[in-house]
């Protein structure tokens, strides 16, 4: 994955930590010539701003995708398993911490 | 193949006491440690200690409720108690996620679990008997894991909060169907609404002991609570647990077998009796009614399962090799322990 890099620079997913506590959240994409360049350019181009306090970056091939043609097969089976949901429950308003 | 920005390192390496002082700042201020930050090596025993007990009391909790999904009397309460075993399942996986962010590995933690290095809550040492155990531990048993959980979304290690953020959203369908179960049951015939008594009483304690020991036997709290790894006693909690619990067995029409209990009009608080410590502590130890059958259900389906994991891994190195000489290896750089995208 570190090996030589010709043409273009290859293209980095950015992830940024908000503050302390919140997940890395995934804020878009830049290109560099290596891993550690990525980190000083995510800084620059996403984090002008104080948006952050920590940056993950990752190479986009090396991210595996569910393709949108898998979304029903993948997804759909919950659509009928009401019954994962709090509100399937009737419990009778008077019941209190429920 | 992940890089983190951080601080950069300084010049100078930071003294011991810099970065003590730097830590004891960021709890000061209620904020939150991350995995790569500095951290006193007691502190990230002491979170592998309580995340992996947490875990491990998530996948042993499975087994107490599993043990009745073929025998749950509708295909529809089937579905639910199928469904919440695997919530549990995905909280243990979410919970070991977290803990291997402090340089553990899963597969440490499991031997952990099956050797009986690490423990898990006591409540599943006890066994489920009846149906209407199913009801008894959504409302009990899982109402006494939120009064838990709930102030630990706030606790100082960031990828435990942000586990247990996840797992209270899901956990309030685990207590409501308990206790859509019991209601049910309460609406029936008298030997129904004597099953849920009988459950009661038998999984009051034991829910009670879930907040474990009294303060005074608890030598460990005033350190996690000064490093804001828990936020309340583990009196405050059985406290508050109490005096949710008791409007809510009045409502549902059952006692709680405790003839000390009482509310306290000067305290605002319920008055109640101690749970048998001594018992507590047998089981702890190991006595209890379940726990060798427990460990050595963990230990035989792990077992079971290791040519599942070879074959897995055998297949992924062959179709690698296909594509690609050097990917397997560098796959296995990825799991790097102190890497946080452990579940990428
Ligand atoms: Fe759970
Ligand atoms: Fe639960």
């Amino acid at each position: 994955m570190t090996g030589q890099v010709s043409g273009e620079w290859p293209l980095y997913e950015v992830f940024v930590r908000g503050k302390r506590g919140l997940n890395h959240v995934h804020v878009g994409s830049l290109h560099a010539p290596d891993d550690e360049l990525a980190v000083r350019h995510a800084r620059d181009v996403y984090t002008r701003r104080n948006e952050g306090v920590s940056i993950w970056v990752v190479r986009s091939s090396a991210i595996t995708a569910s393709s949108p043609d898998e979304k029903d097969p993948l997804f759909a089976p919950s659509g009928d398993k009401v019954y994962r949901h709090p509100t399937f429950y009737d419990i009778p308003a008077d019941v209190p911490h429920m | 193949m992940s890089v983190v920005a951080e601080p950069e390192p300084e010049v100078e390496p930071e003294s011991q006491a810099q970065l003590e002082a730097r830590f004891q700042a960021v709890i000061g201020r209620k904020d939150r440690i991350e995995p790569r930050d500095w951290m006193p090596e007691a502190y990230r025993r002491t979170l592998v200690r309580q995340v992996a007990q947490h875990a491990h009391s998530e996948i042993i909790g499975m087994q107490p409720e599993g043990s009745w999904v073929g025998r749950a009397p509708s295909l529809r309460r089937k579905a639910i108690l199928l469904a919440k075993v695997q919530d549990e399942a995905g909280h243990g996986l979410y919970l070991y996620s977290a803990t291997e962010t402090l340089g553990v590995s899963r597969q440490e933690l499991t031997e952990m679990l099956i050797s009986g290095k690490q423990k898990y809550s006591s409540i599943f040492n006890y066994p489920t008997l009846s149906y209407a155990d199913m009801g008894t531990i959504g409302w009990l048993v899982d109402g006494a894991a939120i009064c838990n959980q709930v102030p630990l979304c706030r606790t100082s290690f960031g990828p435990y909060g942000r586990a247990m953020i996840r797992i209270c959203k899901e956990e309030s369908f685990h207590q409501r169907q308990g206790y859509e179960l019991l209601m049910t049951m309460m609406r029936g015939t008298d030997e129904q609404r004597a099953m849920v008594q009988e459950s009661v009483d038998r999984f009051w304690w034991p829910s009670l002991m879930m907040f474990g020991p009294p303060d005074d036997a608890s030598p460990n709290t005033a350190q996690s609570m000064a490093w804001g790894v828990k936020t309340h006693t583990n009196d405050e909690l059985r406290q508050r647990f109490v005096d949710m619990t008791v409007p809510q067995a009045k409502a549902l029409g059952v006692t709680l077998p405790d003839p000390e209990l009482v509310w306290n009009e000067q305290r605002g608080a319920h008055d109640f009796g101690q749970p048998d410590w001594d018992e507590f502590w047998d089981v702890v130890k190991g006595n209890g009614p379940c726990n060798a059958q427990r460990v050595a259900h963990r230990k035989r389906a792990w077992d079971d399962g290791a040519w599942v994991r070879e074959a897995a891994l055998a297949f992924a190195n062959s179709e690698n090799g296909e594509t690609s000489a050097t990917s397997a290896t560098s796959k296995s750089n990825e799991s790097n322990q102190s890497n946080e995208t452990g579940t990428a």
